[in-house]
């Protein structure tokens, strides 16, 4: 091995390492030491933890977190439906491969356009109430925008809509690595479609189902800015009842011009993606290991 | 013989229907905002005041015309374009470089590097922005397609690194020592074996990454707030605003904003579906 081929390797990683550095290197570094001081235009004096006594107490960042935490609930209906279609795609009916086309099409179109064309349809008098009311359902043509009790719940339902497609895609390419002749062999001792499902396809698709789970979890805490964004107007309204905790951070930034108390929910928000990232790699590693398996 | 029997006993049953049923509605449900979206851009301001759900009766293509020629939408798809297009390129040549050290070298710190590199993709970015503006507006960086572009580039990075490593393990040693012993070294090695023999993978990163800053909102509307600079989605932001109440026209603008991406969404659905699978952590 010669002099050169030595120090190559570190040639070669020296940029990586560099961009790193500085798109998350210095920002994680900086959050934290900016979470102490009080931030005025780029630097301020030390004031120990009084951005974190004043973010605690204030009722509106609870508000927020409170907000992303109801937005969990989406998780399971986003399991259930696609775990729905993606069974039933698998049963390879007449046009399987063009439904699934089509339903993987939510997750092509990008969320602020996705979000202003639900923003119109969701209007106190847009289509979608005018079908509920010609349905006689008029109990159901809620303000689903304008109404502070309703609009999180609107977008939810968005999120849902959105997200699921990437669960039946996942689903869906699992359950089509699966060996089949256990499937078969269910069908043969007469197992009915249910028993099918429930004792045969659901325990192999366990990791799968964990996987997508952590994903959409991560998702929900630290990814929904451009939903709340569009929907709420940018202020996260009617009101504060859209607020989630990237909006905050964004709020306290650029609006407010308070970078230590936007350092702060920041670092507390990259304490929490550390949780996730212990159970998002023990789920990432098995679906491999199941995937070469 | 059997078999077949079973299958058109099968397909007579009312629970093939039910599936069918299940399949029809998730479709309808998929395609709603698509169809409302089209339908709507084709109507005069005041046929939708009276007809919301239906085909237009007049089809009109005036807010086209409008988007067009009359808003800023052209413009910011060139911004989107420039930055997807110096974010992914400046990736993908940092990440290929790096991964390839990472899958064929030995150094001290690889197996660290790959662990905090695979990390940082489940770190949001929103954690990352108050110091970079901060920074961004000392250095006059704010509102300039290379601040933006270095930050997306960036953000995608780890999941490239990613990407490529795993892939690059995956190719045959013997290539790299008949390489070897034929003189070539590591850089030509990477460019003329390594990346010709990974452009399906290449290709799926390309897509991802580029549909990822294509589709951001979050790091667009706080880096580029020069309306100069602005890219589709933050235009996007400021067009809904402005024309709130004109809803077929707004309806015209989001038609054209997301006909690039269906129409590369159909004409590599494999791509993007694997890509997608493979970078759902984003």
């Amino acid at each position: 091995m010669n002099h050169s081929s030595r120090f190559a390797p570190y040639l070669y990683v020296a940029p990586l390492v560099a961009l790193l550095l500085f798109v998350f290197g210095y920002p994680l570094v900086r959050i934290f030491e900016f979470s102490f001081k009080m931030v005025r235009g780029i630097d301020g004096p030390w004031i120990g933890l009084r951005n974190y006594d004043l973010v605690l107490s204030q009722p509106l960042f609870w508000e927020s977190v409170r907000h992303n935490l109801l937005l969990l609930l989406a998780v399971p209906f986003m399991v259930v439906w696609s775990l729905l279609i993606a069974v039933v795609l698998y049963e390879r009916l007449k046009g399987w491969k063009l439904y699934r086309v089509v339903l993987f099409l939510p997750y092509i179109l990008a969320i602020p356009i996705i979000a202003v064309v639900m923003k119109k349809m969701f209007q106190f008098n847009g289509p979608v109430n005018e079908l509920l009311r010609w349905l006689s359902l008029d109990f159901l043509a809620l303000d689903w925008i304008g109404s502070s009790d309703v609009a999180l719940w609107t977008v939810m339902l968005l999120i849902i809509w959105r997200e699921s497609a990437l669960g039946i895609i996942l689903f869906l390419a699992r359950l089509l690595s699966l060996d089949e002749s256990l499937i078969e062999s269910a069908k043969l001792e007469g197992a009915s479609w249910w028993q099918r499902l429930w004792y045969v396809i659901v325990p192999q698709m366990k990791v799968v189902i964990e996987f997508y789970v952590v994903v959409s979890v991560i998702t929900i805490l630290s990814a929904v800015f451009a939903y709340v964004f569009m929907i709420g107007g940018g202020r996260g309204g009617p009101g504060t009842s859209t607020m989630v905790v990237e909006l905050y951070i964004f709020n306290a930034l650029i609006r407010t011009s308070l970078p230590g108390i936007a350092s702060a929910v920041s670092v507390l928000l990259f304490l929490v993606s550390l949780l996730l990232i212990v159970p998002l790699f023990a789920v990432r590693r098995r679906a491999n290991e199941e995937e070469v398996g | 013989m059997a078999e077949r029997l079973d299958l058109l006993a099968q397909r007579a049953r009312p629970d093939q229907i039910l599936k069918h049923g299940i399949l029809v509605l998730a479709t309808l449900v998929a395609l709603a905002p698509s169809v409302f979206m089209i339908l709507t851009s084709l109507k005069s301001q005041q046929e939708y005041t009276f007809n919301k759900v239906g085909l237009p009766q007049d089809v009109v293509f005036e807010h086209f015309h409008n988007v067009l020629f009359d808003s800023g939408f052209l413009g910011w798809m060139v911004n989107s374009i420039i930055l997807a297009a110096g974010a992914v390129a400046l990736s993908t040549v940092v990440s290929c470089l790096g991964a390839y050290a990472i899958a064929r070298m030995q150094f001290v710190g690889r197996g660290l590097l790959f662990s905090i590199s695979t990390s940082l993709m489940a770190v949001p970015p929103v954690v990352m922005i108050v110091p970079l503006f901060v920074l961004y507006t000392q250095l006059s960086l704010i509102s300039t397609y290379q601040g933006a572009i270095i930050i997306y580039a960036g953000l995608i990075t780890p999941f490239s690194v990613y990407l490529l490593t795993s892939f690059f393990r995956t190719l045959p040693r013997e290539i790299f020592e008949s390489a070897r012993i034929d003189g070539a070294g590591d850089f030509l090695i990477l460019l003329k074996i390594v990346i010709p023999l990974s452009l399906p993978a290449l290709l799926t990163l390309v897509v991802v990454n580029a549909l990822y800053v294509w589709n951001d909102l979050l790091i667009a509307i706080i880096f580029l707030q020069d309306d100069a600079k602005r890219t589709l989605m933050a235009g996007i932001s400021v067009f809904q605003g402005r024309y709130g109440d004109q809803i077929p026209l707004t309806m015209a603008g989001m038609a054209f904003a997301s006909a690039p991406m269906v129409i590369l969404y159909l004409a590599f659905q494999k791509h993007y579906i694997q890509g997608l699978m493979a970078g759902s952590i984003k």
